[in-house]
């Protein structure tokens, strides 16, 4: 187990990077505690990938240093790091046994043979593979080779990270929460520090503690489930994390006030000054509702989606949802929505430009 | 991996031997030749390659071949595509033989049908003729042709068939417009193997021949024996027939790995 | 599952026409010889398996099929670890694997014949390029004219030099198509050198493997134009394999009986030995 700092880093695959856009990471700065479970989202292409191999040790920065404890392990191979990986599609020894193929990494190892058969079985029964250590690898279902594959991570006691590379692509749905479910209770029981990499949020917002959103390359927001939800500091993790995303109205900047279609719109608190930008007033259809007064609108579409309505209404040109439990107005009529004031907010070309008021944290 | 890099070049050097010595003794002339040895060519001549260039026996050698060869891969590819289809696509009686017996043509001793294939294209009035030759090749060809043309249209998801007749398309339409260009390269593959196989197998392209559609092969053992030892002129028309190989290999050079593992990788 | 459609006969009917005519027809008439007799004159007596009872017990087909099945020995030995090895060596990507993969397939497109000749003017023991270098740089006494031994590995060379090739485009074609997961998996691991290559790469180029031990055995088997161009099967018959006495015999002496009985014998071990393996291939597809 162990603290990862990530300290200016930036990476790019080109030789010789001319400007930002030449670099898949730019300036990343992070700090993960020891034992934590955390998620690396965003979408193809963000560099997600990039940083989970160059913390594996697989990819040298371009610049930049990696600490684990605060040791400097920038120019450590994979395994002087000690870590363990897990792939988007199993990786394993075809033509070797279940047993065999857990016990790999230890016998590589030198460890003792007695040791690493009570290992094995430790961790086999965690998995719930003890029934198929004497089969042999490459016959087996995708979802019981990835349980092997992220096996061969954790059987080794000391390893620093545990990274997943998005590893349920290949799993048939109905067995994803199954694995989900299973990743989570490794992390309780074997404690040590998961990075998990998605473009998933339902995955990253189940497994993680602590959730980094990425964007071409740039961290957009670190917080928990919760805070990503509540408050996102960025509109990509508003649009991203969320179904739907949370909506966005362009606004005006009138004397300390933001004025949509002249309607004055109430904010969580005092806007931040400064700057020039596009202004945009953000909520979440989880916070918009209708009464019998607010700002006018029409709706469009109503859309059952089981447990709740997705209502869409439109003002003008700008497209607004909503998500009613109960009570959903019908298609084409006039309503009126309300915005929980503690939950709206306005973004300054994407960053969020409203400070919460002085009372709370 | 820098270090074990020297494994394949000192592996091309050797490979380039043989053809080097080849080529300058092709600018060699036969006295130098037989008076001694030389590295490098001492007396530079294009003796060998004039004489190859303005004798009618000769060039004709070349454009025998390659008339040959190239109606050998055209009717190759040509009755391949259908059969490769049905196998790739369907199932129907008597499919994994048919396939099978294929390939085992093409495990087939040449020798074994030497003297029968002489005996047979004569008795059908082919003897001598670039066809005889084209369509006795097919033997070994079109079942080479079928296995990696099979293995390339495997690989389209049948998808991409339905999509197109439900869209409207006529079966030939579909195949010429819409699958051919899919499978473009594993044509060129197959395409390659069958021109490879067809240049420079000897045996029976001799056998069908006598002169007027001789091929080069043919020419250059010919002379060997009869004229005595003139070594120059062998080399100069030895080194023009690694051209067209040369040419054809650096058309299919993207597809040269994955077209010899037969697209089934 | 592929749909079930009698009609796609019509798909394969010119392939099998063409093959048809080319294999059926040689093959009834090689059948119809390798049981009678003719005197060279056009009649044709009842022999029954006389032929190749005499066949199978001649000293010279013997002969001919031992030498035949040693240097397929020989040369499967050497050019398929050869041929790994270097594939092994090959970087996997970059600029140069295409120039290195177009050089190495040169050799596999030059006309047998002139294999042939090019070896033999390149071991010529004064005026040849080898020739020269083993008798006169390094004192050998080499004369493939001479010495069986000397001709034995100068065929030996001449294959090697001419098909290795094509084990290893195959075995790289193999190689590259492991994806790269796999060996940064084996690095995590601590995984050596020697096993990276026995449980990622040797298992996944099993396929291709069979595939260029199935042509190197079929094609060696069957060797004619190169050999006989080089040595014309000597000195005396030390390297005459099966194909040359078998054309000896049969466009040389024109003893269409043993020559066709011959004919099929050959052919049927050619057979049975690639059936073996193309079974082993298939059972391993699925």
């Amino acid at each position: 187990m162990a603290k990862i700092t990530l300290s200016k880093l930036r990476h790019s695959y080109y030789p010789n990077p001319k400007g930002p856009e030449d670099f898949a990471l730019r300036d990343i700065d992070l700090d993960w505690r020891d034992g934590g479970a955390y998620a690396l989202l965003g979408p193809s292409g963000c560099g997600k990938s990039t940083l989970l191999n160059i913390i594996s040790g697989l990819l040298m920065p371009t610049e930049g240093r990696i600490l684990f404890d605060d040791k400097d392990v920038t120019a450590h191979s994979p395994v002087e790091r000690n870590i363990a990986q897990v792939f988007q599609f199993p990786v394993i020894y075809d033509t070797m046994t279940v047993y065999d193929n857990l016990a790999f990494p230890l016998r590589n190892r030198q460890m003792d043979e007695v040791m690493v058969k009570s290992r094995v079985h430790e961790i086999a029964e965690m998995l719930e593979v003890d029934d198929m250590l004497s089969k042999r690898a490459a016959g087996l279902s995708p979802d019981n080779k990835q349980k092997i594959s992220m096996g061969r991570g954790l059987v080794r006691k000391d390893v620093n990270v545990v990274m997943f590379d998005e590893p349920l692509t290949v799993i048939d749905p109905h067995l994803k929460w199954k694995l989900r479910s299973k990743l989570k209770e490794l992390h309780q029981k074997v404690r040590a520090t998961m990075i998990y990499v998605t473009h998933d949020q339902t995955e990253a917002l189940t497994f993680a503690d602590q959730v980094v959103v990425m964007q071409d390359g740039d961290i957009v927001q670190i917080g928990t489930p919760v805070e990503l939800f509540e408050r996102p500091t960025h509109t990509f993790v508003g649009h991203f994390i969320g179904s739907p995303g949370m909506n966005l109205l362009p606004c005006e900047i009138r004397g300390g006030g933001a004025y949509f279609n002249d309607a004055r719109i109430a904010l969580e608190g005092p806007l931040i000054s400064g700057g020039r930008g596009k202004n945009q007033v953000g909520i979440r259809p989880e916070f918009v509702s209708f009464g019998k007064k607010g700002l006018e609108a029409r709706v469009k579409k109503v859309a059952d989606v089981g447990r709740h309505y997705v209502v869409e209404a439109i003002i003008g040109d700008t497209s607004i949802n909503a998500i009613v439990e109960q009570d959903a107005p019908e298609q084409g009529e006039k309503v009126h929505l309300n915005f929980a004031q503690s939950h709206t907010r306005v973004y300054r070309d994407g960053w969020i430009a409203t400070q919460l008021p002085e009372a709370g944290r | 991996m820098q270090k074990r890099s020297w494994v394949p070049i000192i592996y091309i050097l050797f490979l380039m031997l043989p053809i080097y010595w080849l080529v300058a003794m092709s600018f060699k002339t036969t006295g130098e030749i037989l008076s001694g040895f030389s590295l490098f060519p001492q007396t530079w001549t294009f003796d060998n390659y004039r004489v190859i260039f303005t004798d009618p026996t000769w060039y004709w050698g070349y454009f025998n071949s390659i008339i040959y060869v190239s109606l050998n891969t055209v009717i190759s590819i040509i009755v391949a595509l259908p059969a490769a289809y049905a196998f790739s696509r369907y199932r129907f009686l008597g499919d994994k033989q048919l396939f099978f017996w294929l390939l085992t043509n093409r495990m087939a001793p040449a020798a074994v049908f030497a003297l029968p294939f002489f005996q047979l294209y004569s008795a059908v009035n082919l003897f001598d003729t670039h066809i005889a030759v084209a369509l006795a090749h097919l033997l070994f060809n079109i079942p080479l042709a079928v296995w990696i043309l099979e293995g390339f249209m495997s690989g389209v998801p049948k998808e991409l068939d339905e999509t197109a007749f439900v869209d409207g398309y006529s079966f030939p339409r579909f195949f010429t417009k819409i699958f051919l260009p899919t499978i473009g390269a594993g044509v060129g593959v197959a395409a390659f193997f069958c021109f490879m196989f067809s240049w420079v197998e000897l045996l029976l392209a001799k056998t069908l021949t006598a002169v007027y559609a001789k091929p080069i092969a043919a020419v250059m053992t010919k002379t060997a024996s009869s004229a005595g030892y003139e070594l120059g002129l062998l080399a100069a028309a030895g080194t023009l027939t690694i051209i067209p190989g040369a040419i054809v290999i650096y058309f299919v050079r993207h597809n040269i790995a994955k077209g010899f593992a037969l697209g089934r990788v | 599952m592929k749909p079930s459609y009698q009609k796609a006969w019509f798909f394969v009917l010119p392939v099998l026409v063409l093959v048809a005519f080319n294999a059926l027809i040689p093959m009834m008439t090689v059948v119809n010889y390798s049981v009678q007799e003719t005197f060279g004159n056009n009649l044709f007596f009842w022999q029954g398996v006389d032929w190749f009872e005499k066949l199978l017990n001649s000293d010279r087909f013997h002969a001919a099929l031992g030498r035949q099945f040693l240097f397929t020995g020989i040369i499967l030995a050497i050019e398929i670890p050869l041929g790994v090895a270097i594939a092994l060596a090959m970087p996997r990507k970059g600029v140069w694997v295409s120039v290195c993969l177009v050089l190495m397939a040169l050799p596999m497109l030059i006309p047998w014949n002139v294999v042939g000749a090019m070896w033999n003017i390149f071991t010529l023991p004064d005026i040849g390029l080898l020739g020269y270098f083993l008798n006169h740089v390094l004192g050998v006494d080499y004369n493939m004219t001479q010495s069986p031994l000397a001709a034995w590995m100068t065929i030996v060379a001449m294959d090697v030099w001419h098909w290795t090739s094509l084990v290893v485009l195959l075995s790289y074609a193999g190689l590259v198509s492991i994806p790269d997961a796999y060996y940064q998996a084996a690095k995590i691991d601590g995984a050596s050198n020697w096993a990276v290559f026995r449980y990622i790469q040797l298992p996944k180029m099993k396929r291709v493997l069979t595939i260029a031990i199935l042509l190197r055995f079929m094609d060696s088997f069957n060797i004619y134009t190169e050999i006989f161009v080089l040595t014309g099967g000597g000195p005396g018959n030390s390297t005459t394999l099966l194909s040359i006495d078998l054309v000896k015999i049969a466009l040389g002496q024109f003893d269409l009986g043993p020559a066709a009985a011959m004919s099929l014998i050959y052919f049927a071990i050619t057979l049975l030995v690639s059936w073996l393996f193309y079974t082993l291939m298939m059972r391993n597809e699925t």
